[in-house]
């Protein structure tokens, strides 16, 4: 398939088509109860996207309340990490997405789906959470429009995001443990889809990355879009032309889809997702989905998934909390297979070596999600001729990741 | 053992309400679970519905992902249940219904899975993550195999999906009884009389009511609301899992000839 220059409105729709589909990609394989509320979610979503009222409603408040737009910054000491004796070498810019309130891409999908649910006329609002930044925006905005929370989070996660915990539960959320499972975020959206199949009528379901069953990855990934829309402006701005490269780490994928949308039909521009190879993907320690993973149906919809021979899904595992799930959004399976995207992964130690020098150079504590986009410039900086310009989507800050890096590093030491 | 659309024919001719309990396979052990269908199948079940164990049961209560967790555990494995399936179908007189979500499937390849399936004997097939949208390719592929696959309505699914779940949904129409997952609840979903109706207006085809129905007044309440089966799981998993396999297989002897009493109008 040619991915033929189209107006972007054409090219939207087409991604997905009618049923949500990306390719063989995406769909809605949910139980029958929840068909109808995804129906209404999609109309809703149609309705309301393009009404003025909504438009203005949610540019206000990304603009006042999340603090958009969010700088592009030349990171100009890693640039000159990587730079080449003859002075060349990648230039590399950060997308300051962990500077939005709440530390993190997150919010900008959370704002607009409640402002969503909220036209719904929905009281009750519901999330999964890994990380917890998912979850703390989902508090956010649910504390900011006056809406029940509650918040599902595994308790593998409770215990090493301990401090996104109390931040939710400080701003009135409830956090319920979810033990199943590895206690981790596949376990936790489980859960939140089991509540959503029982309180559907009242309730709404704030899914936090471009996964599950359709409209949730095209409209996840819509409500991201603006990080990669300000990029391109910020980039005319900076040097009047676009990025050569952008980079973002790929849990489910939502902060890489935001950024890379708005690229998609800019073939001069190179798309690179990378995953978390936890202890290196030819262990069974890891999280690399696309890298490793197969075809599969997971919480709603097809795409790579991490199995075993019996179709049963396996445990992923990271150092990071937002990258440890065993599945992706479709879009970036149908990226991969289209080859438009690439995906590589990089392993724990990688980032947290990333994770320390981003620190030390530049003053920025990246969230360990974010750090994986930043450890893959080892291999890629070495690869690269002249001084192309790579967008790094900083996607969170990492004040919640401290004491998991302490306690690694001790281990380590 | 008959097909599930000649059972339910069969049953109907006689006037009376098929009674489908639910185990899960390998919950303790696949021994058990061969000697709970023998039990079930002289107890009064008239089809019997066997849960394939899986790692992500997102339609299922605490019950059920509990029985799969343990099987998964105990390292069950599909082959292993299609071999005992073998074993105990052609002693059976209730025709199998597999219960199963779609990844096991689609991973096999749907008419692989379909073909070994009905190899090992097994009649039906239940697939709670493959609503109508995304149930062409099984349904077609179903009929060549000679299995049915029964699709599900909803409380929540308007009157248009109704008629057209209905018109696909192959053997019986699963009717969900409430918004939720599977598991036990004191009443059964007052909407449940009204959608048998719904349904009625739309079908011949025979009408199965579950999800939540765990006591004998539920089961004779969704039978005297003119259901053509009452299917009662959790209920059936978790006295098959207290006390020695023993114990448990009495246990859901007895519960079996209570409910089949109670779906058995005088």
């Amino acid at each position: 398939m040619t991915l033929t220059p189209l107006p972007l409105q054409a090219s939207q729709t087409a991604r997905p088509d009618a049923l949500g589909r990306f390719g063989q990609f995406g769909g809605k394989y949910v139980p029958e109860t929840l068909m109808p509320a995804l129906s209404e979610l999609e109309a809703a979503f149609y309705q309301y996207r393009d009404q003025p009222e909504f438009q203005q409603e949610l540019n206000q408040l990304l603009h006042d309340y999340v603090g958009r737009p969010s700088p592009l910054y030349f990171a100009e000491r890693l640039t000159q990490h990587y730079a080449r004796p003859d002075g060349t070498g990648a230039q590399i810019y950060l997308k300051r997405e962990d500077l939005n309130h709440t530390g993190a891409h997150k919010i900008n999908n959370a704002l607009a789906q409640v402002l969503l649910a909220k036209r719904m006329g929905k009281q009750r609002v519901i999330a999964e959470t890994g990380a917890g930044q998912h979850g703390v925006a989902t508090a956010t905005v649910c504390a900011r429009f006056g809406l029940k929370c509650v918040i599902y989070m595994g308790v593998h996660d409770m215990e090493r995001q301990s401090l996104n915990v109390f931040r939710m539960q400080l701003m009135g959320a409830e956090v319920a443990p979810v033990a199943a499972g590895t206690g981790t975020l596949k376990d936790a959206t489980s859960e939140a889809i089991r509540d959503w199949v029982t309180n559907v009528e009242d309730t709404h379901y704030i899914l936090g990355s471009v996964a599950g069953p359709h409209p949730y990855p095209m409209m996840v990934r819509d409500f991201h879009a603006i990080i990669g829309q300000e990029t391109r402006q910020q980039c005319l701005t900076k040097w009047g032309g676009l990025p050569d490269i952008l980079l973002a780490c790929v849990g489910g994928g939502s902060n890489a889809m935001g950024l890379f949308h708005e690229f998609i039909d800019e073939p001069n521009v190179r798309l690179i997702g990378v995953e978390a190879a936890g202890s290196g993907v030819d262990t069974d320690r890891h999280a690399a989905t696309l890298t490793r993973g197969e075809v599969g149906v997971l919480h709603g919809a097809m795409s790579y998934l991490l199995q075993d021979d019996d179709g049963q899904v396996i445990e992923a595992h990271s150092i990071s909390a937002g990258l440890d799930y065993p599945g992706v959004g479709p879009e970036h399976s149908y990226l991969k297979d289209l080859q438009r995207a690439e995906y590589y992964s990089v392993t724990d130690a990688e980032a947290v070596a990333a994770f320390q020098r981003t620190a030390q150079l530049e003053g920025i504590i990246p969230a360990l999600e974010t750090s994986h986009a930043i450890a893959y410039l080892e291999t890629l900086c070495p690869q690269l001729a002249g001084s192309p310009r790579i967008v790094i989507n900083c996607s969170g800050r990492g004040d919640k990741d401290v004491q998991t890096v302490a306690k690694y590093l001790e281990e380590q030491d | 053992m008959t097909s599930v659309s000649d059972c339910f024919t069969d049953l109907r001719d006689r006037g009376l309400c098929a009674l489908i309990p639910f185990i899960t396979a390998g919950d303790p052990d696949l021994e058990t679970t061969a000697a709970a269908l023998h039990v079930l199948d002289q107890s009064g079940a008239d089809l019997i519905e066997l849960g394939v164990p899986y790692s992500d049961p997102l339609a299922d209560g605490p019950v059920i992902q509990a029985a799969a967790t343990r099987a998964l555990q105990r390292g069950t494995r599909f082959e292993q249940v299609l071999e005992m399936v073998q074993t105990v179908s052609p002693q059976l007189r209730s025709p199998l219904i597999l219960f199963t979500y779609y990844n096991p499937i689609f991973h096999r390849g749907i008419r692989p899975f379909l073909q070994q399936v009905a190899k090992a004997g097994v009649k039906g097939l239940v697939v709670p993550d493959l609503p109508l949208e995304e149930a062409d390719t099984v349904l077609q592929q179903a009929a060549d195999a000679g299995v049915e696959l029964t699709l599900l309505v909803a409380p929540t699914s308007p009157p248009a999906r109704i008629a057209a779940i209905a018109r696909s949904s192959q053997g019986f129409i699963y009717l969900v009884s409430a918004t939720g997952v599977t598991g036990m609840r004191a009443k059964v979903g007052a909407r449940v009389q009204e959608l048998l109706y719904e349904l009625r207006s739309v079908t011949d085809k025979p009408i199965g009511v579950g999800f939540g129905i765990s006591q004998t007044e539920q089961a004779q309440q969704v039978m005297e609301w003119g259901a053509d089966a009452a299917i009662v799981g959790s209920a059936f998993v978790k006295r098959l899992s207290e006390g020695t396999p023993k114990q448990g297989l009495d246990s859901i002897s007895s519960f079996c000839r209570s409910l089949k009493a109670a779906v058995t109008s005088d």
